[in-house]
């Protein structure tokens, strides 16, 4: 069907912040499906290395192929596959002078011209399977953190994306609002949907993912299955890390 | 006993004088403010949609960085000399020098002089409302329209520039309140505003009795635009 090898391929991926080296060319493939995790330090690049996947970074140097096409080549029009690329940032970033149904809705509308009828037809599944239809019209102001990160994965959804970046979904949340956005991430995760999660849940990263990415200074330092991550990690710093955190 | 107190002149009749020159040429003062008022908004309402041409150019990212860098150069050195050079000297500036150096505009009366003037200042206040504006809504939110695949300009017009408006439009209000207190350098042009009636009453040997009237109507003035502007704000706060 398809006429490329992976669904997002990342070639010596640089990213520098002034002479601060981020990312150390990172040579990566995420196929379609998979669910990766990254873990790893603070400052390791996590978040950099995912947010260089759609271009909200620009890598210093180079490539990001998504679906066969180098989107960080110059005169990409990037709202396109940006659109197939749905992202959830850690402090939500829901629109608050939108209703939760307008939060939805806006960009189909906007973007993919979607008749309003259609794109509200598909908002009220989205609020259905997140089991926040009684607060279609509210504002975000009147949902919790748990509730705003659940209407941010589904806006990102409206979109139909092909993959779904996470950036430390739950970084934010109070503890009890932990699971119910980790359980909407499950459902994604059973549905099929490709998923890149960085996270600090190092119980959901072992339950879900398909490979386990260990990323330190730049550059990933190790990666396989859960298990052999999780359980015989090879490389020192990977033990160190494991050791503080689990 | 010569204290203090025998420094203030008892005849003077200060309530008395104040009243009997309102009631003798109330129609005067009230001529002169509607002037005020009117100069002061159309110079806010011109100066708005100036400052926000130039407010948005001042955050404009073109794909050419020399050109971003001229067009942000060009608007910090305007933005500067306006808010930076007293705006009596630009009022001299414009009125003065204006029509002698520019032929077609000799002839144009002093109100059209004074109202760009006015204007022109304005517009570098605005243009820094504006910006400040923009820059205050989180940049998360357009990290995730964009991240959505919504158009910068799309991102601008709905997301942005929606969430900037609540900053804006009180600071638009504090800024005609300014304007309307910066008009009475006008007087000084011989245009009829609010200032401009002590001048005239000057001639009828009153002098300091249309000042405290002139003094009292600005305040008043500007109180009652104030609790407007802060009903304004509250009212923008709501969906927080």
């Amino acid at each position: 069907m398809t006429d490329y090898n992976h669904l997002i391929e990342t070639r010596n991926l640089v990213k520098d912040f002034g002479k601060l080296g981020v990312l150390k060319g990172i040579n990566q493939h995420i196929d379609k499906g998979e669910v990766v995790t990254i873990i790893g330090p603070s400052g390791s690049g996590k978040s950099t290395f995912l947010r260089c996947l759609n271009l909200l970074e620009k890598p210093t140097s180079g490539q990001v192929i998504f679906e066969g096409v180098d989107i960080s080549a110059e005169h990409v029009d990037i709202n396109l596959h940006r659109q197939k690329i749905g992202m959830v940032f850690q402090l939500f970033n829901v629109f608050p002078h939108l209703s939760v149904l307008e939060n939805i809705t806006i960009t189909p509308k906007l973007e993919k011209k979607m008749p309003a009828s259609e794109a509200e037809k598909k908002a009220d599944e989205l609020l259905a399977m997140i089991g926040l239809s009684d607060k279609k019209y509210e504002y975000p102001r009147k949902l919790s953190g748990g509730q705003k990160q659940r209407l941010a994965i589904v806006r990102a959804l409206a979109m139909e994306p092909d993959v779904m970046l996470f950036d430390e979904p739950t970084s934010a949340l109070d503890p009890e609002m932990v699971k119910e956005v980790l359980d909407v991430m499950l459902k994604l995760v059973e549905d099929g949907m490709t998923c890149v999660i960085v996270t600090h849940e190092m119980g959901f990263a072992r339950k879900v993912s398909d490979r386990v990415l260990f990323m330190d200074d730049g550059i990933i330092a190790e990666e396989g299955t859960p298990e052999q991550l999780f359980d015989h990690p090879q490389n020192p710093r990977t033990i160190e890390f494991l050791s503080k955190v689990l | 006993m010569m204290s203090v107190i025998s420094v203030i002149h008892f005849d003077l009749d200060i309530i008395g004088g104040i009243v009997n020159t309102w009631l003798k040429y109330s129609n005067l003062f009230i001529k002169g403010l509607w002037m005020t008022l009117g100069i002061a908004a159309a110079a806010v309402a011109m100066g708005s949609i100036l400052g926000s041409l130039i407010g948005v150019l001042s955050i404009v990212e073109t794909r050419w960085k020399w050109l971003n860098t001229i067009i942000h150069t060009l608007v910090k050195v305007y933005v500067t000399a306006l808010r930076g050079t007293p705006i009596l000297v630009q009022l001299y500036l414009i009125y003065f020098f204006l029509p002698e150096a520019v032929w077609f505009l000799k002839d144009l009366p002093k109100l059209f002089f004074i109202l760009l003037a006015l204007t022109l200042n304005s517009s570098a206040y605005v243009a820094e409302i504006i910006r400040g504006g923009i820059n205050s809504v989180d940049k998360g939110q357009t990290e995730a329209a964009r991240s959505l695949g919504m158009t910068s300009s799309h991102n601008m017009i709905y997301i942005v520039f929606p969430q900037a408006i609540k900053s804006i439009l009180p600071a638009l209000g504090n800024e005609y309140i300014m304007m309307v207190k910066e008009t009475s350098l006008a007087s000084t042009l011989s245009l009829h505003e609010l200032m401009f009636t002590g001048t005239i009453l000057r001639n009828y040997f009153l002098v300091w009795q249309p000042l405290f009237i002139i003094a009292i109507i600005y305040l008043i003035v500007t109180l009652i635009l104030t609790s407007l502007v802060g009903m304004l704000e509250r009212r923008l706060s709501v969906s927080d």
